[in-house]
């Protein structure tokens, strides 16, 4: 599903972020992405959804090589990939409901079946009574919740998640990773950066760890 | 498929409207700008559709008129006149004694009291020649080979000045049509400039659509939208103007007109005038905005 082949990032001005990187996710895989800030987490999530470009090596996602997408394509692409975000990147002049039916309505989606997939998605969040809410009058986590029924509304092959709990307290993170469990649990495969130690070892799945640029351990392997 | 096309478009259409409606000081200057610019040109060709509407008007003035020498008698006037209906590029003339001449001046002039202590009829015979063509060579030909009669005092070319006032009406178009292009231009960086500006306002909005998968189509088309909505909302105001300008203008020009006693009115803004105008602003509108969109938002990345 996801596979990176030495992979090598560097950004303008010289600054290596990824060097020699190489992996690989199965379909229905679910992995944490860890090491300390400043290792490469977020580059290697951005080459996922082609936010950037590898400087060499190749990023295969669902057998697609993205170094050949070509920029128009980058948004069919990006429509089959579900990214959260830690700070949640929701619209704040738009209702939660339409928050959560954008990706829908980009894809084009006829307007009852958008409806159906947004009450579904905020069911499983469990925010189905907050669709005609703003954001902003919802609490971090639960704003953190609309941007993961955002990210799953369209049922991308996969998903990818920069520091979801980053800004929330245990509780509310140990909530957020069950969520996550629960849709790799119906097949989605799931990549999710995070540092925070404590929750991982109250979880028990893949960890691929990154050190300055490096994978220095992968559990899976 | 289709009914789906449209209602999106609608609901865009809807959106630019609303959003404008947000910023109502904003919104109101811009169109008003947009308005200005184009009442300009626009009332400019309705001055000059009125203008060259003036010439039928004086259709008869394609007529000369010559005068003869005082001492010609009645009978070699008529004579004359018959001789000069022969001519192959004449079509009538119509030969007016001093007699009549007199009477004419009394009734279309009202100066007959003034008249009245004149004993001698200071008028001469006059023919009026109606040229066969038209085409002001052979009319000046005509009034060259007229003026070379023995009987002849002077030749009046009606049409010259005609002829004048429509090259100068010809030449106005011309400058018209020049700063209606100009204008025009204006029109598109102005509505180009009020996009790339709400472009930049909705960066974050613009990267998260990027994000979740948007193409460059859709996150175009509100501003698009909006530029169109402004260019069309705009014309509407121009047009607005140019029918309060001629307003204004009516009563100065119907006195003006009678002074000439000339039976002429401004006419205003045609149906199908407002409907290019309309259809100019919101294809000026909608064409500014697409430069800005072009240009800027591919600038914009989610990072």
């Amino acid at each position: 599903m996801i596979r990176f082949e030495n992979v090598q990032k560097r950004y303008p001005g010289g600054r290596e972020a990824l060097s020699g990187v190489s992996f690989s996710m199965e379909r229905g895989e679910m992995a944490f992405l860890t090491g300390p800030s400043g290792a490469g987490k977020s580059t290697l999530l951005k080459l996922i959804a082609l936010i950037e470009r590898p400087t060499r090596g190749t990023v295969l996602v669902n057998d697609q090589n993205t170094s050949r997408i070509r920029r128009r394509k980058v948004p069919a692409f990006r429509q089959r990939i579900g990214v959260v975000f830690q700070d949640h990147k929701l619209l704040y002049d738009r209702k939660v409901f339409d928050n959560v039916a954008l990706p829908l309505i980009i894809a084009g989606m006829k307007p009852r079946e958008i409806g159906r997939r947004v009450r579904a998605a905020l069911d499983q969040v469990g925010l189905l009574d907050r669709e005609a809410h703003p954001p902003i009058t919802l609490s971090t986590g639960e704003q953190q919740r609309v941007g993961i029924a955002r990210a799953v509304a369209s049922r991308p092959d996969v998903v990818i998640a920069d520091e979801p709990t980053g800004n929330l307290d245990p509780d509310l993170s140990l909530e957020v990773m069950r969520l996550f469990e629960r849709f790799n649990e119906v097949g989605v495969t799931l990549l999710i950066a995070t540092h925070d130690l404590d929750l991982l070892g109250r979880l028990d799945h893949r960890r691929i760890e990154l050190v300055g640029g490096r994978l220095s351990r992968d559990s899976g392997q | 498929m289709i009914a789906r096309y449209f209602s999106l478009h609608a609901r865009n259409f809807v959106a630019a409207l609303g959003r404008l409606g947000n910023t109502p000081i904003g919104a109101t200057l811009n169109v008003l700008v947009v308005a200005i610019a184009l009442a300009l040109p626009a009332a400019m060709q309705v001055l000059i559709a009125n203008a060259s509407s003036m010439s039928p008007a004086f259709d008869d003035a394609a007529d000369l008129t010559v005068y003869l020498e005082l001492e010609v008698s009645d009978d070699r006037g008529r004579a004359l006149s018959a001789e000069i209906a022969l001519r192959d590029d004449v079509e009538s003339t119509n030969f007016v004694s001093k007699l009549e001449g007199l009477a004419e001046f009394r009734t279309r002039t009202g100066l007959g009291g003034a008249l009245e202590g004149i004993t001698a009829n200071p008028l001469p015979h006059v023919i009026r020649v109606r040229p066969a063509v038209g085409d002001i060579e052979t009319i000046d030909a005509l009034a060259g080979a007229l003026t070379e009669l023995d009987e002849t005092q002077s030749v009046q070319l009606d049409r010259l000045w005609v002829e004048r006032l429509g090259a100068i009406v010809a030449l106005g178009g011309r400058a018209v049509d020049m700063i209606t292009l100009l204008l025009a231009a204006a029109v598109i960086l102005v509505i180009g400039n009020t996009i790339r500006l709400e472009i930049n306002n909705r960066r974050t909005e613009i990267e998260v659509l990027k994000l979740v998968g948007a193409t460059d189509g859709f996150i175009r088309r509100p501003f698009l939208y909006t530029g169109l909505c402004l260019g069309s909302i705009g014309a509407i105001a121009a047009a607005a103007m140019i029918g309060i300008g001629l307003l204004l203008l009516s009563r100065p020009v119907g006195n003006l007109a009678a002074l000439y006693s000339a039976d002429f009115r401004l006419s205003g803004l045609s149906l199908q005038g407002f409907g290019i105008l309309v259809g100019g602003g919101a294809l000026l509108g909608w064409g500014g905005a697409w430069i800005a969109a072009a240009r800027h938002l591919k600038a914009i990345e989610p990072a």
